[in-house]
């Protein structure tokens, strides 16, 4: 035993060596407590196994973490990383220090989340959340036919400060629903009717639970629910459930968990937009790779300032005209 | 000495003027005191007071501007409903409190028991009720280690709780794997661990058993500060630890005791979390800590220990409660709920400062 270790030591020495020829990289994803950048870690890991890429992985304590998120960008820098993938936890804050680090001769690429201006950084792989947004808001007026004029609408969203993912998926779905949503940066600017209102959720359960049964003092006959992510849904389920309305009132929801998805499956959720925290990630890896080897940077989607690593429907009722894919097939692709 | 001052007694000349001289006892001065400072004694001697007032004045204002909505049976228990959680989390505080000290781990205790709990019942096939022993244990033995690092290691309770808050925090995030346990899978599985979520009906009102067992928690602690020797030892640490040791107390032992007994609370709070939430998550109640002192220093139990009644953290958590859903059904906008939080806690610390001048 005592031999076989020496053994690897050795063998870990000599791939340390070895490394020094590696291409070093970096991951710095919002928190480690969001299964989304959990599993987005995973997909880089293994993608970077696979390229022979050295690759080195951060977090941030909370969302909004800028301090560290600053100092793991500088650490990067220090050890000569030739490509930084990053989800900015404030998409202004960390311009300044991602500005030095491309100067330094680094690639950065955003993951999930852009630069303002996106441009700060040298490429964005993301979800197109207006996109999914779009797809729930459109499955729920096809799901409700000719109901859909008489919608009563809770939008249950992520917190006060209004970040874009929140923004782009509520509008995103008020958009799809077919509701003029007015300044597509603004949350709870719209005037029509049928929407008893907002309020915040954190993205959990709890706060999923607690603001479905506010609004539902508002008003008792909500019958469309749209949620930002599927913690939040199943919260917003439990509080119909203890209304007696878990019954008739349809839930959409983005993200794509596989919980989420399971909930799809159970009738809980009635369709979810599925978004690719691996595709990133390795797209993400293999343009540091190709960064590496010729120079090359990755080009955006057309018409569109990031490149978009797609979305999905799943529902387990599909509408015509509206592409989607069962909980069954969705199970097969979910993340965490 | 009466006899001296009857009227028409006959005595010697320089006894005459007797009668027109001041026949009261010493006493202690008492004209000079404004209303103001009545009000303040009065509040020093019950300082439970403020925040009943608050709670009954803004149930009324609320009243007024929400209207019908608001100032229902159904909705007002609903409010109690939506802070039983905090409401718990902020009695196991209030007993740190007591003490001079503070807890920053409260939520994360509670949120990793919950997950142990579910892990076993859910995933490892261990009998619910056993599962839940385990956590209410787990409970007991994360508050001790607070105590312990506090009493015995001595170092302050923030920073003592500061780093086991990260700590039970990563284990909580390594147990769950970031993940969260659905509803249904606890529904099929361990639906006992939902037993908190149950609710009953009187007239409009709906009663759920979480909100019962806040009640509970704090009649029970109420009862053990205010009429057992331990509680009395609680308060007279909080109010000065060194004159408590002379006087024969044994304070680490005490201090060990309420931090595993706050330990056990906060546990409590975790399992009563799964039938409120219906899933067990991770990311669930991460400002718990904070929102659990919120509700401590709104309820006018003093930072500085030894002052204020447990009861008062209970009409704090439901001030925040009511706030909450009085602004939101008047049409308020979120950030302006966190403003108005946020100007309360520094009320109720203000009003605390001006109470405690009256001994100076």
């Amino acid at each position: 035993m005592k031999k076989l270790m020496t053994c690897s030591a050795v063998a870990l020495a000599t791939m340390a060596g070895g490394a020094y020829a590696q291409t070093n990289a970096c991951l710095i994803t919002k928190t480690d407590t969001n299964p989304f950048f959990v599993k987005m870690k995973e997909g880089a890991s293994a993608a970077a196994a696979e390229n022979g890429i050295n690759l080195s992985t951060f977090a941030g304590k909370y969302d909004g973490d800028v301090e560290t998120q600053v100092a793991a960008v500088e650490t990067c820098m220090a050890s000569g990383a030739k490509g930084i993938l990053i989800t900015p936890t404030d998409s202004r804050a960390l311009v300044p220090v991602i500005t030095q680090a491309r100067e330094a001769g680094a690639l950065v690429i955003a993951l999930d989340t852009q630069f303002e201006p996106a441009d700060a950084a040298d490429a964005t792989f993301a979800t197109d959340n207006f996109k999914a947004g779009e797809l729930i808001g459109q499955w729920a007026k096809a799901t409700m036919g000719a109901e859909a004029e008489n919608a009563r609408i809770a939008l249950l969203d992520l917190n006060a400060s209004e970040v874009s993912v929140d923004y782009q998926r509520d509008n995103g779905f008020l958009n799809g629903f077919g509701i003029d949503i007015k300044d597509p940066t603004d949350i709870g600017d719209e005037d029509d009717p049928r929407i008893v209102g907002n309020d915040v959720t954190d993205g959990s359960p709890d706060g999923g639970r607690t603001a479905m049964e506010n609004l539902l003092q508002l008003d008792p006959d909500i019958n469309l629910v749209y949620t930002i992510n599927e913690p939040a849904a199943a919260g917003a389920y439990e509080a119909l459930k203890s209304f007696g309305k878990d019954e008739g009132v349809l839930i959409v929801s983005v993200d794509g968990g596989c919980p989420g998805v399971r909930d799809v499956a159970g009738g809980v959720i009635g369709a979810t937009a599925m978004q690719f925290p691996l595709l990133m990630a390795s797209k993400g890896i293999e343009a540091i790779k190709t960064f590496a080897e010729t120079g090359e940077k990755p080009q955006n989607s057309d018409g569109l300032d990031f490149y978009n690593t797609g979305v999905e429907l799943i529902t387990d009722q599909p509408v015509e005209g509206l592409p989607s894919i069962t909980s069954e097939e969705g199970l097969k692709k979910c993340w965490g | 000495m009466s006899e001296t001052t009857k009227p028409g007694h006959k005595g010697q000349d320089y006894e005459q003027t007797l009668d027109r001289s001041d026949a009261r006892v010493a006493a202690f001065d008492r004209g000079q005191h404004s209303p103001l400072e009545r009000v303040q004694h009065v509040l020093h001697n019950n300082p439970t007071l403020v925040p009943v007032i608050v709670l009954l004045v803004s149930l009324a204002v609320f009243g007024l501007i929400a209207g019908g909505k608001f100032f229902s049976a159904f909705n007002l228990s609903l409010i109690l409903q939506q802070v039983s959680i905090i409401g718990i989390l902020a009695a196991a505080q209030s007993l740190i409190i007591l003490t001079a000290g503070i807890d920053l781990s409260v939520a994360a205790i509670m949120v990793l028991m919950s997950v142990i709990m579910g892990n076993l019942a859910v995933f490892a096939g261990v009998p619910t009720g056993i599962s839940i022993v385990i956590g209410l244990i787990g409970g007991v033995a994360a508050g001790g280690m607070n105590g312990w690092l506090i009493t015995k290691v001595k170092l302050p309770p923030f920073i003592t709780t500061l780093g086991t808050w990260s700590i039970f925090y990563a284990l909580l995030l390594w147990l769950s794997g970031a993940q969260s346990i659905r509803g249904q899978d606890i529904d099929a599985n361990a639906p006992f661990l939902k037993i908190f979520g149950a609710s009953f009906n009187i007239g409009g009102a709906r009663i759920t058993l979480s909100a019962l067992l806040m009640i509970a928690v704090f009649l029970v602690l109420w009862y053990m500060l205010n009429k057992t020797a331990w509680g009395r030892h609680v308060y007279a640490i909080g109010d000065d630890k060194e004159a408590a040791q002379l006087s024969g107390i044994r304070t680490d032992r005490t201090l060990l005791s309420v931090y595993g007994l706050a330990g056990l609370v906060c546990a409590l709070a975790g399992w009563a979390s799964i039938g409120r939430v219906g899933s067990i998550s991770p990311q669930s109640f991460y400002e718990g800590n904070l929102d659990s002192i919120t509700a401590v220093v709104i309820g006018g139990i003093s930072l500085f220990g030894g002052r204020g009644s447990i009861l008062g953290a209970l009409f704090g958590a439901l001030i925040v409660g009511v706030f909450r859903s009085g602004l939101r059904l008047s049409g308020v906008d979120v950030l302006w709920q966190v403003f108005a939080i946020g100007w309360l806690i520094i009320i109720a610390v203000a009003i605390d400062q001006w109470i405690r001048r009256v001994s100076a």
